[in-house]
């Protein structure tokens, strides 16, 4: 079977799971929510310092949010060892890991798509002229956030202290992504809206750089 | 044996004499005068932890591809050897800085790859002590190990990229910049001797390792014989 | 079981078989397995130290030991879920009739997945889906025709048909246990591994499982089960493996396995 087929049927399953459960979409979104709050609650932002700080506070909300949420993906599997079900199977690791992240990414993208209009509603940011890029800039940001954020969820999942093992692992490598998601966001968030290449071109290396990596280390990640 | 022992004479001589040097021997400095001599102690500390942890990517790789234990004895050595040297850089950096720039920190591509790449390592030796099963702590160690090295050129990228666009102070120039020759001399003898003393370090560390390896080996051993001389008792063997 | 490639030929069902098989002739293709040197660390234990023994297809393997001896570590070695720390375990494509067909390297692992199937010590069933979620699923994964239909007839056959839209956390264990080996039956093994199936099922349950396996073993598929000594189902047996600190302590090969086990029942 193809890597794409059978990650696709992973993709369901990690969809239909979260329907049936309704956890962790509920979960994430009202973290990012509360830490968008909060900020402008503690800062009592002026409309300039908004559009300032914005785009970094609505990244770090995404990027705490994100560690919470991928954490399930691979400790879920663990309560009826259905990872060995899913290993039983005539199905590459890669193929596995590549399901989750699909499942991952399209989680987070539901919460991004809920969170990024209320934030430009709070923080008075205007968003309409500049939707395509942005949409663009938001994918590949965090398809580099769900890539390392599954992979990293492998390994935790077996240490103790998971779920705290996770931002621990994830944060400080998300570093560069970060930067460059916060840079370009303030780019297109500015009063003349640009699209700036460098860190566009950036984010996907980073994306290509690790699922590169984390092809080559698939085998590793769920071997016993 | 009697080779370590001297060996690590031979290197403590060294680190007396790096030490004596970069207090007395180096040329005063023009504008810092006193302070500029941690400069001798912060180059070499820097330099060692980035060597340190690379030999723990290259070790962790090679655990990865080989499945030998020595590998991962010396990605763990090495980290940990890293480090102390970079908390010992990331400390006398701001020392250095605050008295002369008036800052203890800033966000320069150097100091900002430092920092990720401490936080980057500590978290590995984090997840290390918290996987019980060794063969798995060291897969998937090594797999965290490799994409945390991996990070370091795209920190650094970012933070260039960054700073074209938003120029802030950039601390400690370059080690090239208007060094005065005995300076330079002074500079690269504290750099080897450190370098000698981390290697020392991180081979009594990967020694430890390959002990606690041989520890578990002979108790298993001395196990497997009791349960052996149980079985033989207990039960009359028919042919396999 | 007949193939085609990789996949089984789907038939009309019979009112007993499982999902997608196909009522087996004589002589029909079985699974020969070969563990050679098969050795099983965690760290400083060793779970497994040198285990080796082949298996002829179609054999009933009853696999013995106390607690630790090594039967879950040795299944899922058998599984290709867990490699061994040192020596492989073969997969020789075979019949009852002519025995093992030595072919090289026999059937590679990545093949090999295809006809194997496996009932843990969990049911390795998801929770929160229903029970023909989870049987389709698989079906899926194990790249069938029509995975509603293998889910289907799956369901029938272990009796679990009214329950389809059941979630699986609200099922007993005597129904997960059968969904579990609705599953693991799916795409037609010819090897099966079983790891203590009997435990905590009621008299009915177990009655169907016993009927299950006898009729697996008449249709040629090899089997592993690792089970207790007081177990019912060990009368299907052909053979008995014990297993004692990680070795082969007793094999009774071709001769009748009930002696051991009357041996090891009044023991205990």
């Amino acid at each position: 079977m193809s890597t794409a087929r059978a990650a696709s049927i992973v993709l369901a399953k990690e969809l239909r799971l979260e329907l049936r459960t309704r956890e962790l979409l509920s979960a994430t979104l009202v973290f990012a929510l509360i830490v968008i709050v909060m900020f402008s609650y503690a800062f009592d932002p002026t409309p300039a310092e908004s559009r300032h700080y914005g785009p970094g506070l609505l990244w770090i909300a995404f990027l705490f949010a994100g560690s919470l949420m991928l954490h399930p993906s691979f400790a879920r599997e663990q309560a009826g060892d259905t990872m060995d079900a899913l290993r039983l199977a005539p199905i590459s690791s890669f193929s596995i890991l590549l399901g989750k992240m699909a499942a991952n990414f399209i989680f987070l993208a539901i919460a991004e798509l809920i969170l990024v209009p209320i934030f430009a509603v709070l923080y008075d940011v205007r968003l309409m002229g500049v939707l395509g890029p942005l949409i663009l800039v938001f994918a590949l940001g965090t398809l580099g956030l769900v890539i390392a954020g599954t992979v990293f969820a492998s390994i935790s999942s077996h240490a103790r202290m998971r779920e705290l093992m996770l931002p621990l692992l994830l944060l400080p490598v998300l570093a560069p992504l970060l930067v460059a998601a916060v840079q370009a966001t303030r780019a297109l968030l500015a009063d003349t809206p640009s699209l700036d290449p460098a860190w566009v071109t950036f984010l996907a290396a980073f994306d290509v750089i690790f699922m590169t990596a984390s092809w080559l280390v698939c085998d590793f990640l769920l071997e016993e | 044996m009697k080779l370590r022992i001297s060996l690590t004479v031979i290197v403590a001589a060294m680190m007396i004499f790096a030490g004596y040097a970069a207090l007395f021997i180096a040329p005063d400095e023009r504008t810092m005068h006193e302070i500029q001599r941690i400069f001798y102690f912060h180059v070499p500390a820097w330099s060692a932890s980035f060597t340190a942890f690379f030999a723990s990517w290259i070790a962790c790789i090679a655990y990865l591809s080989t499945k030998r234990d020595r590998f991962d004895w010396l990605a763990v050595s090495a980290a940990e050897v890293g480090v102390i040297a970079c908390t010992i850089g990331l400390l006398t950096g701001p020392l250095w800085a605050k008295p002369v720039w008036g800052i203890w920190w800033t966000w320069d591509a150097r100091l900002t790859t430092t920092f990720i790449l401490w936080l980057l390592y500590i978290s590995y030796l984090l997840l290390r002590g918290l996987i019980e099963e060794p063969a798995r702590r060291a897969t998937l160690a090594a797999v965290f190990g490799v994409f945390a090295f991996l990070d370091v050129p795209l920190v650094y990228a970012s933070n260039r990229l960054w700073r074209t666009q938003h120029p802030a102070p950039v601390m400690f120039g370059g080690p090239n910049s208007g060094l005065n020759p005995m300076m330079g001399k002074v500079l690269g003898f504290c750099i080897v001797s450190v370098l000698c003393l981390m290697v020392i370090i991180l081979v009594d560390r990967y020694r430890l390792e390959e002990l606690r390896h041989e520890v578990d080996e002979l108790r298993q051993d001395a196990e497997t014989r009791a349960l052996d001389a149980q079985n033989a008792q207990n039960h009359v063997s028919t042919a396999r | 079981m007949a193939f085609v490639g990789d996949r089984p030929v789907i038939s009309a069902p019979t009112s007993a078989t499982s999902a997608c098989t196909q009522p087996a002739v004589a002589s029909s293709r079985s699974l020969a397995v070969s563990f050679d040197r098969i050795e099983k660390r965690f760290g400083a234990l060793f779970a497994l130290r040198g285990i080796t023994f082949d298996i002829q297809p179609g054999e009933f393997v009853a696999l013995l030991g106390p607690n630790g001896a090594g039967k879950t570590t040795l299944l899922r070695i058998a599984a290709l879920l867990s490699t061994p720390t040192r020596g492989r375990v073969r997969f020789v494509a075979g019949s009852r009739s002519a025995g093992a067909q030595e072919s090289g390297d026999g059937i590679p692992g990545e093949s090999a997945k295809h006809m194997i199937g496996m009932v843990g010590h969990n049911p390795l069933l998801y929770d929160d889906l229903t029970a023909a979620e989870n049987l389709r699923l698989f079906a899926q994964l194990y790249g069938l025709d029509d995975p509603a239909a293998c889910a289907a007839r799956g369901l029938e056959s272990c009796g679990l048909a009214d329950r389809a839209n059941g979630i699986v956390r609200t099922f007993s264990r005597g129904m997960r246990q059968r969904l579990a080996l609705a599953r693991a039956l799916l795409h037609g093994p010819s090897l099966l591994l079983l790891d203590e199936p009997g435990t905590g099922l009621d008299r009915q349950a177990a009655g169907w499982l016993s009927g299950t396996l006898e009729r697996l073993r008449s249709q040629g598929c090899t089997m592993i089960m690792s089970t207790h000594a007081r177990s019912e189902s060990l009368d299907l047996a052909t053979r008995a493996v014990l297993l004692g600190g990680g070795r082969v302590a007793e094999d009774t090969r071709g001769s009748d396995p009930q002696l051991l086990f009357q041996r090891l029942r009044s023991e205990s």
